[in-house]
């Protein structure tokens, strides 16, 4: 069946089977391939996008569901010359090893600021990444550029 | 001046710009034209017979292109996998190996065993038809306790190894080591349980697998940590294709921590299928395939005893573990817990005397090899723990005891194969001691008391054993293949370089710290410097990443490639400059004839290298590009000491770490800021085996915890913020200086935890993990010791 | 995933003539628990009908003393609506407690509630406030609605539509989790509304969310943590996994109950 939607900033149609999944029109049809998939249970959080700006496990909601919707995934945010101040937090404190995590890590990252605003302390982060498993860094440096980067987004907005 | 980009210095890595914007490239990211989709059919019994097979009605199912099973394998002599490291138990007989079939031939032994491969257009239709292979299974009872496996009556796995016992190892000298405990003083003994874990990198294994009509050759895509042994063990072991034949591509990595060092079943098969299909064959395990078929590890049962003299020095340590090897025997398996393992019995210990017993079990459970530490890890729960246990029962201070008992002067021969090339041990102690305020840890207790909570602190005083190792020495003890590094040095004709290296990135930021070594030696731009790895078509023979060793190993092969490419350039911008070799200096990126004022940049001399207008190319070769084949001289030993302190809820069990104090003695670090991540993350993943993590087969061999709703992955809200703290002894083996820092998180972390809640609980030991219910059940047999003093 | 068919009605009268139509159809909310069980292949509807069109089942409201939240608002909104915070202010801390922030935008209380997870938070809340359920045919009490493990009384062409909230007195909810799936090992929630003190364990039963009459009556009588301090659980009413055996889950329910007690009461 038909969906039509808007993926960072582009219109989409799709002839899809129901069964798709968000993050499968996404990776396989649109060839995002930002977006990761690192579990079967809706618990690791590599496949967090935002719909009509708000995150959710792409994982776990089926494309024809988000008929209508503005979905943002990594590759949406930031641009090549001007990264988003999150992405920038990422890199400058070496919150990722391996990779495979970061993009939903960075997108669930930039919720929690627009949630919580952009004073985090330490427990507020580490209790907002419930959602995101990191095999890698032990979230030590995560969490240091989770909180950079939420005060890092108060300026560029300001 | 000092190189921004040069060693010691915390560059951001160069690799985070493609991660942070969603362009890594991923296996399952890789699509190739025409690709076809596979989905193995796995056995759902720990222990069966397959009485018969039948394909019929998932052959007819929408987009089936093709079904294989063993029998497609065996008759096309496609062999079995393999394990690279022979050991041969204490009467000299070598290991007993069963045989362990890509796909089943007719027997099935653990839940996840691979049946049959379905390959069909879509992912969805491989799904639908892989649920209509009809398996009718004899099922048998399934050996699933590693402590009961040997017994008697037990289910057996393989004909060739009765009793389901591979090999009865040994190391040391047993008639000292008794000795030793006959004269003792005070006699500790422990049993202790290395749980067993599921890795869990938080990318999937995936393969696709390519066959090109053209070349007749095929082409591999898999999610490796070491691609080229990937391909070594394809082509001349399990017979797909020679080696000329077969490329091999390991390109972005999700993280690995040994589970990705294995050749799997998954990725021999879509190579030899892509053949057979006559299109790309593409497979990606789900997590919980992921939890069923990727080795797991560690899965010790150990008893421990130390024998300790009068004047409070361990004078003999006696271990006898049964280690679980799974169902079949994973490409490393049988190293892990004998060479990997005992020889680190003596810790950072003058012990005169060490024996250690070793039997490799087989049960009915996913195969289990390295896993971040592998053995290692093992070896420091036992001496951290016997020693914790002995200070505690000869009511010393466990600091004290410690250094004690500490090795101080080096060299060190153990008793049991390492020689310790140099350390400073009390240093690191003095260090950790001061950054975990050890003096105001009595007043902290106090206060938690007063609050109702226990108050604990853990010592572990850790060494390692990385840069696996002169390959001349690891061959005598049975490993497969040499542990060298190769490098190869690219230089273009306008100064840049390309580092083609053997070491795999998966997480480690090679592209960053290798290229931090390539501008401190040749003083250009990182910029400038480029590094290659993970293709077999572009890198020469590389042994590829884990055990610490892209350091020690593979930089120093870069290192000695890096000399002989200068030494070359010397000898072309002698030439160019028109005086003797020995009268040009190589300092910061420039060439300079002493004496006079010509001067030549690294770029200059590259290029001339190339146009060879100015040099007899009859004398001077044109071009500037040089290899390396590095074989480490010793292993390198990093140690350290990490200090935890836990609060315990007592109503709830609930443990909560107040403080985790690390320092560490690598050696020579090139990027601090990485190597803060690599301990970080070893830590969590040590304290992931502590506290949370366990993988759990019921009696059928049913894995119980296979998916993150039952296996607890640490979050970040299990963790505190980290101290971490270094003491540097360079290594002498090695050019650069470096130990190795991958591991030593996971292998330090989880006696300090152990050791902290036992010392908050008043008891001697608590299984691992320990979690909530468990501490809360050992508060409820016991007085609170702390409330009562 | 099985293949399946799919449909968005724009009202729930549609949604249930859709329902009732196809025997192996089912109801898609927030799709938090359904979708992860039809990827493992656990589940196999042939249709499955979409409330997320439906625009009357995502409102919070107050009506007739009670607070109305449709079956389609997520836990995410539950727990940010002033209307929520003034009438039950405990409520939508229960709500902000739930899963992890993804899930929270996407999981809806109503599909919550339908599920009967006995390892989930709004059962809890639920029975112990005396929530009524509102469905596509009928009305039902909290005692009528809760069947047991994953069991509700909902008929298979029937829909949540709304669930009707008393404005409690006090309530609390105290929750011990998981450490891996972070649902509720054990999980108390303490109400005192016209109709009385209801306690009620999520996480912890044999068969699924369950009230505590011992308790009830202790805080009927006084309304504090000492009231309920010497009352043991009955441990054959509870479950004994991995994670917990049932003592421990016992022991988790006390220091629960005293922390929802506490909460409530301040």
């Amino acid at each position: 069946m038909k969906v039509t939607l808007t993926v960072n900033g582009q219109s989409v149609i799709e002839d899809i089977e129901p069964r798709t999944l968000l993050v499968q029109l996404l990776r396989d049809r649109l060839q995002l391939t930002g977006t990761h998939v690192g579990c079967d249970t809706s618990q690791c959080g590599a496949c967090v996008v935002h719909v009509d700006g708000r995150a959710i496990k792409s994982c776990t909601a089926l494309a024809v569901s988000c008929e209508g919707t503005k979905v943002i995934t990594i590759e949406g945010i930031g641009t090549e010359d001007h990264l988003h101040p999150m992405q920038e937090a990422f890199r400058e404190h070496h919150a990722l090893q391996c990779g495979y995590c970061t993009p939903g890590m960075i997108m669930s990252s930039i919720d929690i600021v627009n949630r919580k605003g952009h004073k985090l302390d330490e427990h507020t982060i580490r209790e907002e990444l419930e959602g995101n498993i990191c095999r890698c860094t032990g979230y030590h440096k995560i969490v240091k550029a989770v909180g950079a980067g939420a005060a890092a987004m108060a300026k560029s907005s300001a | 001046m000092t190189n921004p980009s040069g060693i010691g210095q915390s560059v951001r890595r160069r690799e985070d710009f493609r991660f942070i914007t969603g362009n890594g490239q991923y296996t399952d990211d890789i699509n190739r034209p025409g690709q076809t989709y596979a989905v193995f059919v796995r056995s759902p019994h720990a222990h069966a017979t397959i009485k018969s097979l039948d394909l019929a009605e998932a052959a007819k199912a929408p987009g089936v292109r093709r079904i294989l099973t063993g029998k497609d394998l065996a008759a096309d002599k496609i062999g079995g996998l393999i394990c690279g490291w022979m050991i041969h138990s204490k009467d000299g007989s070598p290991m007993k190996a069963g045989g362990h079939p890509a796909l089943a031939v007719d027997k099935v032994r653990y839940v996840g065993d691979h049946v049959a491969v379905v390959i069909a257009d879509t992912l969805n239709q491989a799904r639908d038809a892989a649920e209509l292979v009809n398996v009718d299974y004899d099922v048998h009872k399934a050996s699933v306790d590693v402590g009961l496996t040997q017994k008697a009556g037990q289910p057996q796995l393989h004909a060739e190894a009765p009793n389901n016992t591979v090999y009865q190892w040994h190391l040391g000298d047993k008639d000292a080591t008794d000795q030793a405990f006959a004269k003792a003083a005070h006699v500790t003994k422990i049993d202790l349980v290395n749980n067993r874990l599921i890795p869990n990198a938080m990318e999937p294994r995936a393969a696709i697998g390519e066959f090109d009509r053209g070349s007749g050759g095929y082409t591999t895509y898999t999610t490796s940590q070491n691609p080229h042994v990937a391909r070594l063990v394809m082509s001349a072991f399990i017979g797909i294709a020679p080696e000329n034949k077969l490329r091999v591509i390991a390109p972005d990595v999700g993280g690995g921590f040994g589970s990705k060092i294995f050749i799997y079943a998954e990725e021999v098969v879509c190579t030899w299928a892509s053949k057979k299909v006559g299109r790309p064959v593409k497979w990606t395990s789900d997590r919980t395939e992921a939890f069923l078929s990727d080795a797991h590890g560690r899965d010790h049962v150990t008893t421990a005893e130390a024998a300790i003299d009068a004047a409070g020095k361990v004078q003999a340590v006696r271990v006898k573990t049964i280690a679980n090897l799974g169902a079949y025997l994973s490409t490393f398996s049988s190293s892990v817990p004998t060479y990997l393992y005992a020889p680190l019995l003596s810790g950072q210990y003058d012990i005169p005397a060490i024996y250690c017993e070793v039997d490799g079990v087989y049960t009915n459970t996913a195969p289990v090899d390295a896993y971040r530490g592998a053995g290692r890890p093992e070896a420091t729960f036992v001496i951290e723990r016997l020693m914790e246990v002995s200070a505690r029962q000869l009511k010393k201070d466990p600091a004290e005891f410690r250094v004690h008992n500490f090795i101080k002067t080096f060299p060190h021969q153990t008793p049991v194969i390492m020689a310790y090339d140099v350390g400073d041990y009390p240093a690191s102690m003095a260090k950790a001691l001061e950054m975990a305020d050890y003096k105001g840890f009595p007043a902290r207790r106090q206060a938690s008391i007063k609050r109702g909570k226990l108050r604990g602190i853990g010592f572990s005083a850790y060494i390692e054993a990385c840069g696996i190792a002169p390959s001349k020495a690891v061959g005598s003890l049975g490993a497969g293949v040499g542990l060298w590094e190769s490098a190869e040095v690219r230089v273009n004709p306008i100064g840049t370089v390309e580092v083609l290296t053997g070491s795999h990135s998966h997480g480690q930021g090679h592209e960053t710290t290798f290229a931090q070594l390539v501008s401190s030696k040749l003083g250009i731009p990182i910029e400038q410097v480029s590094i290659v790895h993970g293709d077999t078509d572009k890198v020469q023979m590389g042994m590829g990443t884990y055990g610490s060793r892209s350091g020690a190993v593979g930089m120093s092969a870069i290192f000695v490639a890096l000399e002989k490419v200068i030494k070359k350039a010397t000898t072309v911008a002698a030439a160019c400059m028109e005086v003797p070799v020995d009268q040009v200096d190589f300092v910061d990126g420039i060439f300079e004839a002493r004496g006079t004022n010509n001067k030549m940049a690294f770029g200059e001399v590259a290029l001339q290298a190339y146009v060879a207008h100015k040099f007899d190319s009859s004398v001077i070769e044109p071009g500037l590009k040089e290899g390396a084949f590095y074989d480490p001289k010793n292993f390198t030993f990093p140690s350290g000491v990490h200090i935890a302190e836990v609060e315990i809820d007592p109503e709830t069990g609930v443990t909560k770490i107040e403080r985790w104090t690390a320092v560490d003695d690598f050696g020579t670090i090139i990027n601090p800021m990485i190597v803060e991540g690599q301990v970080h993350g070893g830590i969590a993943q040590g304290i992931g085996q502590a506290m949370l993590e366990g993988a759990v087969y019921n009696d059928a061999g049913q894995l119980v915890t296979a998916s993150f709703m039952d296996y607890c992955m640490p979050r970040a809200d299990d963790l505190p913020s980290f101290d971490v703290g270094m003491t540097t002894t360079p290594c002498p083996s090695n050019p650069l200086g470096i130990k190795g820092c991958g591991e030593a998180g996971a292998i330090a972390s989880p006696p300090a935890l152990i050791n902290a809640i036992t010392d908050a609980l008043g008891h001697e030991n608590i299984a691992m993990p320990a979690t909530s219910q468990a501490v809360w059940r050992a508060t409820q047999q016991s007085a609170l010791r702390h409330a009562a003093e | 995933m099985y293949s399946f068919d799919y449909q968005r009605p724009p009202t729930i009268e549609e949604a249930a003539t859709a329902l009732a139509s196809s025997p192996d159809a089912k109801v898609l909310a927030g799709g938090q628990t359904l979708l992860p069980t039809m990827k493992q292949r656990l589940a196999r509807p042939s249709v499955l009908i979409d409330l997320g069109g439906i625009a009357g089942l995502q409102s919070i409201s107050r009506k007739d003393g009670m607070l109305v939240i449709g079956a389609m608002v997520t836990h995410h909104a539950v727990a940010n609506s002033q209307e929520v915070k003034s009438a039950i202010p405990h409520l939508a801390d229960v709500a902000e407690n739930i899963g992890d922030p993804q899930v929270r935008n996407r999981g809806t209380i109503g599909g919550s509630l339908a599920n009967n997870d006995p390892a989930a938070d709004y059962p809890a809340a639920a029975l112990a406030l005396g929530a009524t359920f509102k469905t596509s045919q009928r009305t039902l009490s909290a005692e009528d609605f809760f069947q047991g493990l994953f069991t509700t009384a909902l008929k298979e062409n029937e829909i949540l539509t709304e669930i009707h909230f008393p404005i409690p007195k006090r309530f609390g909810y105290a929750r011990f989790s998981n450490p891996a799936s972070r649902f509720a090992l054990a999980g108390v929630a303490v109400a005192e509304t016209a109709a009385g003190v209801r306690v009620a364990v999520t996480g912890a039963g044999a068969d699924g969310v369950f009230r505590v009459p011992a308790m009830e009556a202790a805080l009927s009588k006084s309304f504090a943590v000492s009231a309920i301090a010497g009352i043991a659980i009955d441990v054959k009413l509870l479950g004994s996994d991995i994670h917990a055996g049932a003592d421990y889950r016992a022991q988790l329910i006390k220091v629960m109950a005293r922390d929802a007690v506490t909460m409530a009461a301040s």
